[in-house]
């Protein structure tokens, strides 16, 4: 199954245990905001802090494994194109956008905005947002922690597997900010492909 | 004493008033012995156990002191806008608005509303950490044979359900969280580098710049790699103070933080709080 997101847009599916999600960078550089939850139990969410412990860094890449703030396994990272993704900048808002660039930005798109209507399809509301994966956003952390969002290394067709560990709910805004790097300031549409568990790189162990 | 009786039973319990322990609340808090400020301005005087909780809700403008006086503690630390838990500490926005992943001297805590909670004023340890969050139930089972909190190896996000459940919290209401005291820092490569304690005696205080529901686990670090449980007692102390105002050296420090402080302020006057 393959769906194209929209700049800008929503969009989220419930991934079944064995599953296969890929996500297809189209043009390049943008930035794909994620969330998942255990499909049965959305309490069980991605918990960055987790992810981070649990592999000992803060980029992802193939073999990071995705845990919930219980720390389990909710999806796995089967392939990557790229080589790091972002987990430590979480999603934009028209809150910290004020902060970030000036009250001017209020009126324009965010990720959190995006998240929180299409969480509620699904029964989510603001407490179930915590902070998400960017793919191919590029976060470096220098020695005295100066941290921010540049250029990124993505590329037009680029792509990343994640392997779902259980059912899954997937929560995606395909980030619409314009004022950093994170989108090369022109967000544009990515591909998400869904395969069956048995096509997937797993069954090949 | 013969506690065979309902009235040898209410002796018993009313004797033991008076008794001291390491770890334990002092009530009222001006009777702590040594405080930071004056005496009648303490409102929160406290020693965490290490491997346990504690939770409180503070006005704007009171400054809350952590102390780590035996080097081991390491407070794991959570804040919500009191009476509106919708708005919460935002690690992410936290370190992502002021281009900083590290905790320190000046750095906000910020909210998910684009507004400040707290504020850092004082920082003598620079051993904290906004990235790693706490240990969990699963992680500890694992590492030390049990995370539950009445175990010797208590979970902080075990704690912080329980400090949370206090609050009319769920565990949904558990954002990630940041710890103060044990230490960790980026490699070039993004891989972390546990710093471990600065050793006995540091503290940080904050301030908080509305009012805020405080809750604190004091557990260790997750990245800390000692085979053992190791947590020591975490002094709390709180007094009243006043929230950083239009024209303080921190208000102008960034151009983020003044536009953070800006809109707290204009909320604030919104609500009739000036």
């Amino acid at each position: 199954m393959k769906t194209v997101v929209p700049a800008r847009a929503a969009w989220s599916r419930v991934i079944r245990e064995g599953e296969t999600l890929t996500i297809t960078d189209l043009h390049g550089n943008q930035a794909v905001d994620f969330l998942v939850y255990d499909a049965h139990d959305t309490a069980v969410r991605y918990s960055a802090p987790d992810t981070v412990q649990a592999q000992g860094g803060i980029f992802l890449t193939t073999g990071s494994v995705l845990m919930s703030g219980e720390h389990t396994p909710l999806m796995t990272v089967t392939a990557d194109d790229v080589g790091r993704h972002d987990t430590v900048g979480g999603a934009c808002s028209k809150e910290s956008n004020t902060l970030r660039y000036g009250h001017h930005t209020w009126s324009q798109h965010a990720c959190v905005d995006n998240f929180l209507a299409e969480g509620a399809k699904h029964g989510l509301g603001k407490r179930d947002l915590v902070s998400n994966i960017n793919w191919y956003m590029n976060v470096p952390v220098e020695q005295d922690g100066t941290l921010g969002i540049v250029d990124g290394i993505s590329a037009p067709g680029l792509s990343l597997t994640l392997r779902a560990e259980r059912d899954v709910l997937v929560l995606v805004s395909n980030c619409p900010q314009i004022n950093n790097p994170c989108n090369g300031f022109d967000p544009t549409p990515v591909e998400m492909t869904i395969e069956a568990a048995e096509t997937t790189i797993g069954d090949a162990r | 004493m013969a506690t065979q009786t309902t009235y040898g039973a209410r002796d018993h319990a009313r004797a033991q008033e008076g008794t001291r322990a390491e770890a334990m609340p002092v009530v009222p808090a001006g009777n702590w012995p040594d405080p930071p400020c004056e005496a009648g301005h303490l409102v929160w005087a406290e020693t965490v156990a290490g491997g346990n909780y504690t939770h409180r809700v503070l006005a704007r403008g009171t400054e809350l002191r952590l102390t780590d006086p035996h080097g081991d503690a390491c407070a794991h630390l959570l804040l919500y806008a009191e009476g509106r838990p919708w708005e919460r500490l935002n690690v992410a926005d936290t370190v992502k608005v002021q281009w900083n992943a590290y905790l320190g001297e000046g750095q906000l805590l910020l909210s998910d509303q684009g507004r400040v909670l707290a504020s850092v004023v004082v920082d003598t340890s620079g051993r904290h950490d906004a990235l790693c969050g706490t240990s969990t139930l699963v992680s500890n089972t694992g590492r030390y044979g049990d995370g539950t909190p009445q175990s010797p190896s208590p979970a902080g996000r075990e704690l912080f359900k329980l400090a949370a459940a206090k609050n009319g919290l769920e565990p949904r209401d558990l954002p990630p969280s940041l710890s103060f005291f044990q230490g960790v820092r980026i490699r070039e490569d993004g891989t972390l580098d546990f710093t471990g304690s600065a050793g006995p005696g540091g503290s940080v205080t904050l301030r908080a710049e509305q009012d805020v529901t405080v809750l604190i686990a004091n557990v260790p670090h997750p990245a800390d790699p000692r085979p053992d449980y190791l947590s020591t007692p975490l002094e709390v102390l709180a007094w009243r103070a006043e929230p950083t105002r239009a024209g303080d050296a921190l208000w102008d420090a960034t151009p983020e933080g003044r536009r953070a402080f800006l809109n707290t302020a204009e909320f604030l006057a919104s609500k009739g709080r000036a």
